[in-house]
């Protein structure tokens, strides 16, 4: 039905990124984002972390979504990510780093999906980063599993513990928490994905 | 010391002469930005230095989180309706078809857009460009895409506006456009520009993608028959998302 306006050959061809730039506050977060799960859910974790880039400084301008399992390792494809009814789960967050560049999810652990290792997949846009990036961060107490991942295994051992979040005890209310810090550039440098179809 | 546009652009005709070396060695065109891309300040201390590790995607990769009408009013694609009064500035619309790299449509997935007013000001606290705020228009729009794959969003055209990047910088019109595909590999956050701006030359962020072709599709088609008489100008834009199996596939065609 519709022309292109491109040589055929050209048609099909991926449409580059660009940057979210600074000016992404008023439009990208919205209510709930951040909470794939109430926080009152019996087995919510708190899934958060800080963004930095290679001077060790926190990135205040980076938001972040989380695409995961449910606890039982199915994917959700539930709608209502954008209007949160409380009850479902729809596996999608997304939640803006504040000031000091540190964000938080409420979410809950996935599980194991075909009987592979659990992560949470997770992707970075930021203002100075041109093309967003992918990583996943595994779970420690899956020692097994994650010792058979295909991605863990492929990674040096010195950057492995970049992809495993840091088990924190349990906060208040109770919910376990995990520390993933995601670092852009640097000493501790994020190990980033890149996937082939 | 404040950079000028001169050594600004004299650092992007010397990245854009290594890419086009790179092609003539027989290297595909780049389809992406470059996330190392000095002449965009912000980058340098922001982009990854260790390769990236090639990963097959699971299922979770493959597949995409679902969004629908509970999530989206339709009133949320008309950016020109959300106050009392009608916004300043050229009103427009922008269509087009969200598809996967078969060319095969993007159905009932969330397209989220951003933008500037007419005068080139955010609603944003940060923004501190001092052209005035307009009361009629946030700049915020949502839809969820056809059957088709295809979007239509009704607004005003955005202003080119300042930033800090180097001295005397201004970033071209665009609007930001986020899309989701069908696998969650296909996400992606990219701006559409209009034809014929003076500023693409100048600035950094459309230039760290380094092939004149791939920076040509982010911009949209002026379409007389998608205006409206008495009403709005129509521009066109498709987007494609593929991700790294369209890297090969651009490839082939390189070498045709
Ligand atoms: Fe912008």
């Amino acid at each position: 039905m519709t022309e292109p306006s491109a040589a055929p050959e050209a048609r099909y061809v991926q449409t580059p990124a660009q940057t979210v730039g600074p000016f992404y506050g008023f439009a990208l977060p919205y209510d709930g984002g951040a909470e794939l799960v109430p926080g009152h859910h019996p087995r919510a974790i708190r899934l958060h972390g800080t963004v930095f880039d290679g001077a060790g400084d926190p990135v205040p301008d980076a938001i972040l979504e989380i695409w995961q399992a449910d606890e039982t390792g199915a994917l959700p494809d539930e709608r209502g990510s954008l209007a949160r009814d409380g009850f479902g789960f729809t596996g999608f967050g997304r939640a803006a780093v504040d000031l000091g560049g540190h964000y938080t999810f409420t979410t809950v652990e996935p599980g194991p999906v075909a009987g592979g290792a659990p992560y949470v997949l997770v992707a970075v846009f930021a203002r100075g980063l041109i093309h967003h990036l992918f990583t996943r961060a595994y779970f420690p107490g899956n020692a097994e599993r994650n010792a058979a991942d295909a991605v863990l295994t492929a990674v040096p051992a010195a950057r492995r513990q970049t992809l495993v979040c840091v088990p924190e005890g349990t906060g208040p209310t109770g919910a376990a928490s995990y520390r993933f810090d995601i670092h852009l550039q640097g000493e501790n440098e994020t190990v980033f994905l890149d996937f082939d179809a | 010391m404040t950079t000028s546009q001169h050594e600004i652009s004299a650092e992007m005709q010397a990245i854009e002469a290594d890419a086009r070396a790179l092609v003539a060695e027989g290297n595909a065109p780049e389809l992406h930005p470059r996330r190392d891309y000095p002449p965009y300040r912000s980058s340098i201390l922001r982009h990854p230095t260790h390769e990236l590790v090639r990963a097959d995607p699971e299922e979770i990769e493959r597949h995409s989180p679902a969004f629908g009408h509970s999530d989206v009013s339709p009133l949320e694609s008309d950016l020109t309706i959300q106050h009392n009064g009608e916004p300043l500035g050229e009103r427009m619309t922008v269509s087009g078809r969200v598809l996967d790299g078969e060319g095969r449509p993007v159905r009932h997935q969330l397209v989220e857009v951003w933008q500037a007013n007419a005068g080139g000001r955010y609603v944003h606290k940060r923004d501190q460009h001092p052209a005035p705020l307009d009361p009629n228009f946030t700049g915020v729009g949502r839809v969820i895409t056809g059957d088709n794959g295809e979007y239509s969003f009704t607004t005003i055209k955005p202003g080119p506006y300042p930033w800090r990047n180097h001295l005397n910088a201004w970033r071209p019109a665009h609007i930001h456009f986020s899309l989701f595909g069908t696998a969650f590999t296909q996400r992606l956050i990219t701006q559409m520009y209009f034809p014929g701006d003076p500023l693409f030359a100048l600035d950094p962020i459309y230039q760290s993608i380094t092939d004149p072709a791939a920076r040509a599709r982010l911009i949209g088609v002026y379409d007389h028959d998608l205006s409206v008489p008495e009403f709005s100008l129509g521009y066109r834009w498709d987007i494609v998302l593929t991700g790294p199996k369209s890297t090969w596939m651009e490839s082939e065609e390189a070498h045709d």
